[in-house]
Order: C-alpha cells, then sequence, then structure tokens
C-alpha cells in the first residue's frame, strides 16, 4: 500500500507534463468539434455535412452551400467563433493569472474592474479618435493601458502582508469598478445618441462587432499571452502561496510580477476592445479547472486557454440563438453561469 | 568539534576561513525606526546559530535581512565570504533556505507539490522548468526525514498545524542549501516535535557541514541545541557566544526584565533557565 503510493506520487511528478499534454490535446479536439458544430448552429441552420465539408476544404469548395450560406459561414459565424475562443482564452489564463498574483482565487478582471479599465480605454480611443480603420490599432492600445491602469490601481489597494484578503480584494474591485463605470457613463454621453445602444450592448460583451483586425489582435493577443503566462507558471506556483517565501526560494518576484501583469494586462485589454466586457470568465474557468487538474499552473494555465475558449464559443451560440433572431449580449450568459459560482464561492471562504 | 571555538574567534576574513554567512555591522531601518542596529555575526559549518531577545527586539528583521528578503541599510552580508548581492537570485535560493512562519494558504497544493518548490532554484531550462527525477528523489528523502511519506499526496490543508510546519521545514530542507534560516520553527509543535525538529536541523548541519540560524523564543531549546547564542535588545547586540557564556542570569534578567534562574540540566549539562514567578498572593 505505502509502496504503491510512493511510486504513485513518483509517477505523478514525472508525468505532469504528459498529464498536461494530454489535457490540453484533449480540450483541443472538443475545441475543434465544437467550433464545427457551432458554426451550423443559428438563426439560419446550415446543412451540417455540406458545411463540415466546405470547412475542412478551408472555402475552396462549395460542397453544395449556396453562396450565401457559404458567406454566413466564412463573413459571419466563423470569425465570431474565432473571436469567442480567442476572448475565451485571453479572460481564463488571465484570470488563472490574477488570481496566483493576488494570490486568492476570487481575483477575475471583470470583477476587479480591469475589464472596465480596458473599456475607457476604448471608448477615450472611439471618442477622440474615431471609428476609421486607422485608429483601429490604438483601441487596443488604449485597452491595454487601462488595463494595466486599473489592476495597479487594485493591487495597491487590496494588498497586505499575506496577500490580498478576500474581502478586501472584492471591496477594491468594487470601487474601481464603480469608479470607471460613472467614467464610462461620462464617456458615453460625449457620444452621439445613435451609437449609445450599440455602446450598452458591447458594454456588457459583445462578439458581433469585431472587424478582421480586431480578430487578428484578439487571436495573436492570446497566443502571445497565454504563452507568457505559461511560461511563468513554476514561480507563480510559488507566489501564490506567499511572495516572501518565492523571493527566499529563487523567485525574481518583482519581475515576474511585472511581466505576469503585462500579460494579463495584454490579454484583457485586447478582448475588450474586441469585444467588451465579458464577464465571470476568468472566475468560472480556472476553478472548473483546479478543481480537475489541481493547482499547478503549469496545467492550469494551458488547460484554461483551451476550456475558457471553449466556454465562450458555447454561452455566445447560446446568446444568439436562444431568442433567434434577436442575440443576447454573450456576457449576459457568461454572468447568469458565473455568478452564482461566485456567491458560492465566497460563502465557501 | 572545534566549531565551538570559532564562534567568537573566527576571523572571516583570513583565507583559510571557512565561513558559510557572515553578517558584519548590518543596520535594518523601517522609515525611521530602526530595528536592527549595528549586528555582526557568523556561521561556520556545522553550527547553529540562535537569536534570543523580547517581543519587538529585531529577532525576525535581522533573520530576513540575512537572506536580502528585507534590505540593510548599513554593514554587509557575505555568503561563502562574497557580497550577498553579488549573487543571482536563484543561486541565493539554493545556498540560503528560509523556514518562515506559515503563510495562509487559498488553493488546494499537495505536500509533495509544495516540497517541489523547494527544488525551483535547481530548474535548468528556465522557470517554466518541469521537476527532474532528482528532484522526485530529493523530495521523497526530506518527506522521510520530516516523517510527512505517508502525508505526501495529501492536500496541504488538511494538515494539523504541526504537520505543517514540518512540510515548511521540508520544502527548506529540499532546497539543499548550505544555510538555513529558521523563524521560530518550533511555534506550533508539541514538546516531542519541537526537540525532533531541532535534532534534525542539528543533524544536517553536521552531516552536511551546513549552517542553521534560528530564531526562537524558547531559550531552553537554544541551550541545548545552538552552539552560538545571540541575545538581541532593541536591535542591538547584547552578548554573542555560547549558551553558557550568554544565558547567564544577570544577561537574561536585563534582556527580558524578569528574575530568572540558571542551573545546570542534570541529564545533558546544558544552562538551563527557570523564570522565578513571585506570586503576590500572601502565605497563610
Amino acid at each position: 500500500m505505502a509502496i504503491a503510493r510512493q511510486s504513485e506520487i513518483l509517477r505523478g511528478a514525472r508525468s505532469t507534463l504528459r498529464r498536461t499534454i494530454i489535457i490540453c490535446l484533449a480540450l483541443l479536439l472538443v475545441l475543434l468539434l465544437t467550433i464545427v458544430v457551432s458554426s451550423v448552429i443559428g438563426a439560419e441552420r446550415l446543412p451540417f455535412a455540406s458545411s463540415l465539408c466546405a470547412l475542412f476544404s478551408g472555402g475552396n469548395s462549395s460542397c453544395g452551400l449556396t453562396p450565401e450560406q457559404s458567406a454566413i459561414l466564412f463573413e459571419i459565424r466563423l470569425p465570431r467563433i474565432l473571436l469567442a475562443a480567442s476572448v475565451g482564452a485571453s479572460l481564463a489564463t488571465a484570470g488563472a493569472g490574477y488570481q496566483a498574483l493576488l494570490r486568492n482565487p476570487l481575483a477575475e478582471p471583470y470583477l476587479l474592474g480591469i475589464s472596465n479599465g480596458a473599456a475607457v480605454g476604448t471608448m477615450v480611443s472611439l471618442v477622440f479618435f474615431g471609428t476609421g480603420q486607422t485608429s483601429e490599432w490604438l483601441r487596443p492600445v488604449m485597452a491595454f493601458v487601462g488595463a494595466i491602469g486599473s489592476s495597479f490601481v487594485v493591487y495597491q489597494l487590496a494588498r497586505g502582508r499575506t496577500g490580498a484578503s478576500p474581502e478586501k480584494l472584492i471591496l477594491a474591485g468594487v470601487i474601481v469598478t464603480t469608479f470607471l463605470s460613472s467614467v464610462i457613463v461620462f464617456i458615453t454621453t460625449m457620444m452621439d445618441a445613435t451609437r449609445i445602444r450599440s455602446f450598452t450592448f458591447w458594454l456588457l460583451g459583445d462578439l458581433s462587432g469585431a472587424s478582421t483586425n480586431l480578430l487578428t489582435i484578439a487571436i495573436i493577443a492570446a497566443i502571445f499571452g497565454g504563452i507568457v503566462l505559461t511560461l511563468h507558471a513554476r514561480s507563480l506556483n510559488l507566489m501564490m502561496l506567499g511572495e516572501r517565501d518565492a523571493f527566499d526560494l529563487g523567485v525574481e518576484v518583482e519581475r515576474v510580477r511585472l511581466i505576469v501583469f503585462l500579460g494579463a494586462s495584454l490579454l484583457v485589454g485586447a478582448s475588450v476592445a474586441s469585444s467588451g466586457s465579458v464577464g465571470y470568465v476568468g472566475l468560472v474557468i480556472p476553478h472548473l479547472v483546479r478543481l480537475s487538474v489541481g493547482s499547478d499552473n503549469r496545467t492550469v494555465i494551458p488547460s484554461a486557454a483551451f476550456a475558457g475558449a471553449l466556454f465562450v464559443i458555447i454561452a455566445d451560440t447560446i446568446a444568439r440563438t436562444i431568442i433567434a433572431p434577436r442575440e443576447l449580449p454573450v456576457g449576459a450568459i457568461t454572468a447568469l453561469i458565473g455568478a452564482p459560482l461566485f456567491i458560492f464561492l465566497l460563502r465557501r471562504g | 568539534m572545534k566549531v565551538n571555538e570559532s564562534i567568537t574567534t573566527a576571523n572571516c576574513q583570513l583565507p583559510t576561513a571557512n565561513c558559510l554567512l557572515e553578517a558584519r555591522n548590518i543596520s535594518v531601518n523601517y522609515g525611521g525606526r530602526v530595528a536592527v542596529a549595528d549586528v555582526s555575526l557568523r556561521a561556520m559549518p556545522g553550527e547553529v546559530i540562535a537569536i534570543i531577545g523580547p517581543n519587538g527586539a529585531g529577532k525576525s528583521s535581522l533573520l530576513r535581512a540575512l537572506n536580502g528578503a528585507i534590505s540593510i541599510s548599513s554593514g554587509e552580508i557575505l555568503l561563502d565570504g562574497q557580497p550577498l548581492n553579488s549573487f543571482a537570485r536563484r543561486v541565493v535560493g539554493r545556498r540560503i533556505a528560509v523556514v518562515a512562519q506559515e503563510a495562509e494558504l487559498r488553493f488546494p497544493v499537495t505536500v509533495m507539490e509544495f516540497v517541489l518548490g523547494g527544488r525551483y532554484a535547481w530548474s535548468s531550462t528556465g522557470a517554466f522548468g518541469w521537476e527532474t527525477e532528482r528532484d522526485v528523489e530529493v523530495a521523497r528523502a526530506v518527506l522521510k526525514e520530516t516523517e510527512l511519506e505517508s502525508f505526501a499526496s495529501r492536500l496541504l490543508s488538511e494538515l494539523s498545524g504541526g504537520e505543517r510546519q514540518r512540510a515548511v521545514l521540508a520544502r527548506a530542507l529540499a532546497t539543499e542549501a548550505s544555510v538555513l534560516l529558521l523563524d521560530e520553527p518550533t511555534a506550533n509543535l508539541d514538546l516531542a516535535h519541537q526537540a525532533a525538529l531541532l535534532r534534525l536541523v542539528r543533524e544536517r548541519c553536521l552531516e552536511r557541514s551546513s549552517a542553521a540560524v534560528v530564531v526562537t523564543h524558547d531559550i531552553n531549546l537554544a541551550a541545548e541545541f545552538a552552539d552560538g547564542v545571540l541575545l538581541l535588545m532593541k536591535g542591538r547586540t547584547l552578548a554573542f557566544g555560547k549558551p553558557r557564556e550568554v544565558l547567564t542570569p544577570e544577561l537574561l534578567q536585563e534582556v527580558f526584565e524578569i528574575e530568572v534562574l540558571v542551573d545546570a540540566h542534570p541529564v545533558t549539562g546544558a544552562p538551563r533557565i527557570t523564570p522565578v514567578h513571585i506570586r503576590s498572593v500572601p502565605e497563610s
């Protein structure tokens, strides 16, 4: 019995890498399957076999789809699904990153006001530099700056000797969120009335409005930010149990903290600039992932990226089909799932 | 052993000297407040040095300064004869390990994962690196030493205070550092485990020619296990020497402002300190 357990432990530590790869490959497979399935579901149902054939031919062959159906598939649904995937991956990995940095499993970009910071950045860019093609690249940059600013403020407000206590962290998040909300209201009044409705939608998280450029930026940011966070996962494993202990064990705490903050802010900035504030993804996904694979960030962060992508694709498919042909903002669906879980986690302490 | 003579006489500047860790006239300031003033100490291979003193004497600050966690305002710290700040963080992590008072745990980690954290500084492929077989071997060995083998796959949060304290020690031992800094390592332990922990530290120091610096409130344990005792008061060194020289009634009375009785332990011969509590109840 004891010997069996020992060899299990030995194997356990050695096979962490293999286990991570297996989990990620499995999630990737499910993700690809979900992308295919969700691309045929919608207000206009597409023929499954033909869509599958068209998707795998990369659009070179029509496979019996009408030009109209083909346009729906390749110009509307697929970009939107890819955006959902990158937003989900970004927010889930950013959430895992913030949780490790703030030593608190309740940390989440939306609840901490970091998404709002990015939203303010995006709106400032929209109001002062317009919506033209040339100023499009400026939106994610400003969103990134906004996310850095607000995460810095939250970190300063909430940090204590043993890390941010849940109460203090949530309170800091509420302060930052409400302050930035009033800034958002103020900026909204400076916009012309016809655009206000689409902005309200965007603020709740909306995947329908992104251009090809913003989609490209969101995908690149998700991959780049995810890799940066994963590379620092072992340091984060120690930092989430106490920065001073991590320092003692040889972690360059300040450098890692800066890099992870920048990486997480990049992830939040790019996803908010392209699709507004989709809430609770960064809370729900890392929590579920930790429940099933443990707390090792080297497994948690990459798994959360795939699981987050999966989650937002499914949530968005629900959002655009449940009251079709009208649509809900995807943030409404993620909040519907996330808020009860948040209350559960808070009560459990 | 010759280590006992070295405490007060060793000169780390001599090329023949083999000081693992030396602090020369270091001071630590918090804002304007002086926490540690002009303290020197050195730890030779095989030695256990105890830092004792009343609450707020600067014991922990001194200990934390020794591995650079708190920056010093004057003086210098030498690790193997080289200035501490000339080493990369990772190198210091391999040479100096700290057993701190336990931190708060909000993420579920297993004891094995926790102890493997001690191998961080040894990872060769950067911070992302996965543990090698050697890392796992070392972790298993220290789990055995700290009697935590059967807890390896348990969650740290499920352990009792004493078991967790041993896990913290196990993680520090897993670094294979030649200098151990311990901040009240026996605070959560029962009598048997207090002695067992210090015996383990003592043995490690002798076996591996490493050194330990222990902050403790337990003067009797210090008398029993330490080769050198540093008596600290208001951030200043009141005495530094062998337990017999430092743990005198006069010095202890001055520091703790309580009358103490010092005699020889009937079994070990080490100084035995007993506070004298004079009751204000009149005899009938």
